[in-house]
């Protein structure tokens, strides 16, 4: 695709490559340097796969001190750093840029602390997601944001973007579960941001590095929450006759005041291709369906079942099915959670992420129709509906200019959709290089300005993963700004 | 006394912070002034309240969500909420015993500059997780916003946690967005008596790793009991350890029982059913164990469950302290005799060794102008705090010194 832009590689530098490879190896100690053509491949890309660009170098370093002396260098030298987790970005947070390096945290993996009576783990911030779960899960606790990529992405990935997941509506996103990072900072400087406890007075200068897009600093190691997991849990299956009928299903049991842990839902399309993969006994039929989780003791689950079949009823369900056993459960959850990849078996597609009022979803969902059908594109409806967060995916063929151009066009409509019913461009997945020209759709100049002054208070030469999220021109004037005043 | 401006809409305060900016002139930034004897005293050339920017604007029960200007009174909201059974879920605690009872009531601007939560923090989140939004004037006088109104959102820097506890250092709040959650219908409340505060600190937090949402843990020293409204609690003479589970009736006598078979290896415990239940948090809300007294320093601390009852200890060594832990230990209110310098120095050599969070909540304001009131910040750190500042307000002009000399 080629609507983004992305701001012009600066020769001079891609000119010192050979001095730059030199500086970073020598910054280096245990780490590994891939500056070799094919190596660096690797790095031209995350999960927005549109766009592509190979750095000019990539490390990765073994620990905080080696990213410390990395940066220090790059600062020094006035090179841009894009910092990678697992690549899984899908709105491009990841992607490098000519003129930058690379530094991939996937060797920084470990787990260095457990503490069950404070309920914590401290890990390094190229875990997954799902390692500390896992780490965690025989004494029956977890971490509880879980993004549908939880096998793969990193925390620190999760930190950078604010990750959100499933299981959020009742368990809030990234930000509510993180205690305290150690960031290394663009001049080298090493920080630690929270503490080992719940809310130190000061300012929350993790509140604001959480969800910055690796903007602010780079974040070697984490402290996150752990919780003790339910008793049970159990979700249900719910066919309806059409996407409407589901959307207001799903208003309905939030404003019972009935809080599951998840509710997701699943259009026709998504229903057939998520099947297809996972077996996971979908209703078929169904216009529409929503997976309802719910959790405690075996008393409380079966009266929290039974308020959402009864609310279900109101609106004409084709199909109720409650899981009746652990392998079930596991299907269901598989065939959600491996949509993206399910998707992309039978087409390309773009994912969007915007979030809506509640009480909106039946009316979007129909304009969502409506924008597929000008662009004469399939949009494939499957998201977290308790929270809002929508994720059309806009289905194209990548080979044909004219489809690619009209996703992206649908793509910009359906945020803006989001952003007219009273919502926002993005829930979880970041603004990255794939919203950044929406941004002034949903905000002022001086609310923008004022963000990024807040990141150049972390950053303040504008080298930390460049060209992302703010509008190009106004990154310009600060870049410039910068130069100026720190040379 | 300085003036007092109260401007009735965006605009006009936006237009006064504006002429503030370009004089160089610090104002003081408040709601209704309730906590004016909270941080570091400063000296403004005018007050500017947002008393006058007031009242709901969106209430969507359905939806879980409500906006209300920044001067609007808590109460009014809490109110609103209870008539379709909701609730701001974090429990904002009430300030007002510590600081000066007569005082009127706290503004919601003032819940979110300060990031106040109250019991329920622990199993729910804190103020700063419920605020999904909010509009403000910068400290040049420009407006405003950040986050919105849906329960996700992460377009761009997340201001709305940045402004959350900055207590109107870098902003003055005009509008604020909450999400609210539906309220339980019963509270049960499960205590011990007469622990020591090694064996409480293990049964808070066994409690908080049971499956079973305790959504509030307070342990007291005996001294502090005394303060409690309960009849029969309150002449105990012993310290008290309280557990609270809330739900709906069937569920809570589950939980109940459960957890009591779970913690009995820690002592007897004791049910205080719906009613005493109620009255107890409500005391803990409104800080009922702490004394009146002005003079006597109050100490917030935050550190690791596990190590709660070791500082206390430590800090034992040097004066008599009476202590609340509150979060399962994670939050020390710390009443120490009074002194000239609130112990300043022995406090903040015992929290540094604890590697904890500390500062000074309560005391008269010449101790007040003499030491560090937040914890001090390392010199990288206290970088990020001056940059922000400058961020928002590059001319000093909002509360400034408030938290730290020079932001």
């Amino acid at each position: 695709m080629s609507l983004i832009q992305m701001p012009k590689a600066d020769a001079m530098v891609i000119g010192r490559r050979q001095a730059i490879v030199g500086g970073l190896s020598r910054a280096l100690g245990q780490g590994t340097l891939v500056s070799d053509d094919g190596g660096l491949r690797a790095f031209e890309t995350d999960a927005l796969t549109a766009y592509r660009t190979v750095p000019m170098a990539a490390v990765l370093p073994r620990s905080t001190d080696e990213v410390s002396r990395v940066l220090k260098f790059c600062s020094e030298n006035r090179i841009k750093a894009v910092a990678r987790g697992a690549g899984t970005s899908l709105c491009g947070g990841a992607l490098p840029a000519e003129d930058s390096i690379v530094i991939g945290l996937s060797r920084m993996n470990r787990i260095l602390d457990v503490n069950f009576l404070d309920r914590t783990a401290t890990v390094e911030a190229g875990i997954t997601n799902l390692g500390i779960s896992n780490a965690v899960g025989a004494a029956r606790f977890f971490y509880a944001p879980d993004p549908s990529s939880q096998f793969a992405c990193t925390i620190g990935g999760n930190i950078a973007m604010n990750s959100g997941g499933a299981h959020c509506l009742k368990y809030g996103v990234t930000a509510n579960n993180v205690l305290k990072v150690k960031m290394v900072l663009m001049n080298g400087e090493i920080v630690e941001l929270g503490g080992d406890y719940l809310d130190p007075q000061g300012y929350d200068l993790l509140g604001l590095a959480t969800g910055s897009e690796g903007q602010f600093g780079i974040v070697t190691e984490v402290t996150v929450r752990i919780l003790r997991q339910a008793e049970g849990a159990r979700p249900m299956l719910i066919g309806f006759g059409s996407a409407e009928s589901a959307g207001a299903c799903v208003s309905a049991i939030i404003a019972d005041g009935l809080i599951p842990v998840a509710i997701e839902f699943m259009d026709k399309l998504a229903i057939e291709v998520c099947d297809d993969f996972a077996k996971a006994g979908y209703p078929r039929d169904a216009g529409a369906m929503l997976i309802v989780e719910v959790e405690g003791s075996a008393n409380e689950i079966e009266e929290q079942i039974q308020s959402v079949k009864e609310i279900a009823s109101r609106f004409e369900p084709t199909a109720m099915r409650v899981s009746q056993s652990e392998e079930e459960s596991a299907a269901i959850w598989k065939g959600r959670k491996s949509a993206f990849g399910a998707v992309g078996r039978i087409s390309d597609y773009y994912c969007m992420d915007g979030v809506i009022p509640l009480g909106k979803l039946a009316e979007v969902l129909k304009q969502v129709e409506d924008a597929g059908k000008k662009h004469q594109l399939k949009i494939l409806n499957i998201f977290h509906a308790g929270d809002g967060n929508l994720h059309p995916l806009i289905l194209y063929n990548a080979n044909n200019e004219r489809e690619k151009h009209a996703a992206e066009e649908c793509g910009a409509e359906l945020l803006k959709l989001c952003v007219d019913a009273g919502g926002c461009l993005t829930g979880e997945h970041g603004v990255g290089i794939e919203k950044r020209d929406l941004m002034r759709y949903q905000y002022t100049d001086s609310d923008l300005i004022q963000q990024m002054r807040v990141k150049a208070a972390f950053d303040p030469q504008w080298l930390l993963n460049a060209g992302k999220v703010f509008p190009l021109d106004l990154q310009t004037r600060f870049a410039a700004e910068a130069l100026e005043k720190h040379g | 006394m300085a003036d007092v401006y109260m401007p009735r809409d965006e605009a006009e305060l936006a237009a006064l912070v504006r002429g503030a900016n370009a004089g160089g002139d610090p104002l003081e930034v408040c709601g209704f002034r309730s906590k004016r004897d909270a941080g570091r005293p400063i000296k403004p050339s005018a007050v500017v309240s947002t008393a006058k920017l007031s009242g709901i604007t969106l209430y969507e029960p359905k939806e879980l969500v409500i906006s209300a200007k920044a001067g609007t009174p808590l109460h009014e909201i809490e109110a609103a909420l209870a008539k379709h059974n909701q609730e701001l879920a974090f429990e904002p605690a009430d300030f007002s015993r510590i600081y000066s009872p007569d005082a009127l009531a706290a503004s919601i601007g003032a819940i979110a500059a300060m990031n106040i939560s109250g019991p329920r923090r622990i199993l729910r989140g804190a103020a700063r997780d419920h605020l999904l939004g909010l509009r403000a004037v910068n400290g040049e006088g420009s407006a405003i916003k950040s986050g919105g109104r849906v329960m996700k959102n992460v377009t761009g820097v997340d201001l709305v946690r940045g402004l959350a506890g900055s207590w109107g250092t870098l902003s003055i709040f005009t509008e604020l967005t909450f999400k609210v959650l539906p309220r339980a219908p019963e509270s049960r409340t499960v205590i011990f008596l007469g622990l020591a505060d090694e064996a409480a600190t293990g049964v808070m937090s066994a409690a908080m790793g049971t499956p079973y949402e305790v959504s509030g843990t307070i342990h007291l020293h005996s001294a502090l009991v005394g303060r409690l409204s309960d009849r029969e609690i309150a002449p105990a003479k012993t310290a008290l350890t309280a557990l609270r589970l809330e739900g709906a009736p069937q569920s809570l006598a589950y939980r109940v029982e459960k957890l009591r078979r779970e913690i009995a290896p820690f002592g007897d415990t004791y049910e205080l059913d719906q009613q005493r239940s109620w009255e107890f948090w409500a005391d803990i809300r409104s800080r009922a164990f702490l004394s009146k007294d002005f003079e006597r320093p109050l100490w917030r601390i935050t550190i690791a469950p596990s190590k709660a009852a070791l500082i206390v200890r430590a800090l034992s060594a040097f004066f008599e302290v009476n202590a609340a832990y509150e979060w399962s230990g994670g939050l020390l209110w710390l009443e120490l005799p009074p002194s000239a310098d609130a112990s300043v120095t022995e406090v903040r050599r015992v929290v540094a060794e604890f590697e904890a969070d500390s500062m000074l909540m309560r005391a008269p304001k010449a101790v007040r102008s003499s030491i560090e009131v937040f914890h001090p910040l390392p010199f990288a750190k206290m970088k990020i705090v001056q940059a922000l500042k400058t961020s928002f307000d590059p001319a000093g002009v909002l509360n400034p010194g408030r938290m730290y000399a020079g932001v």
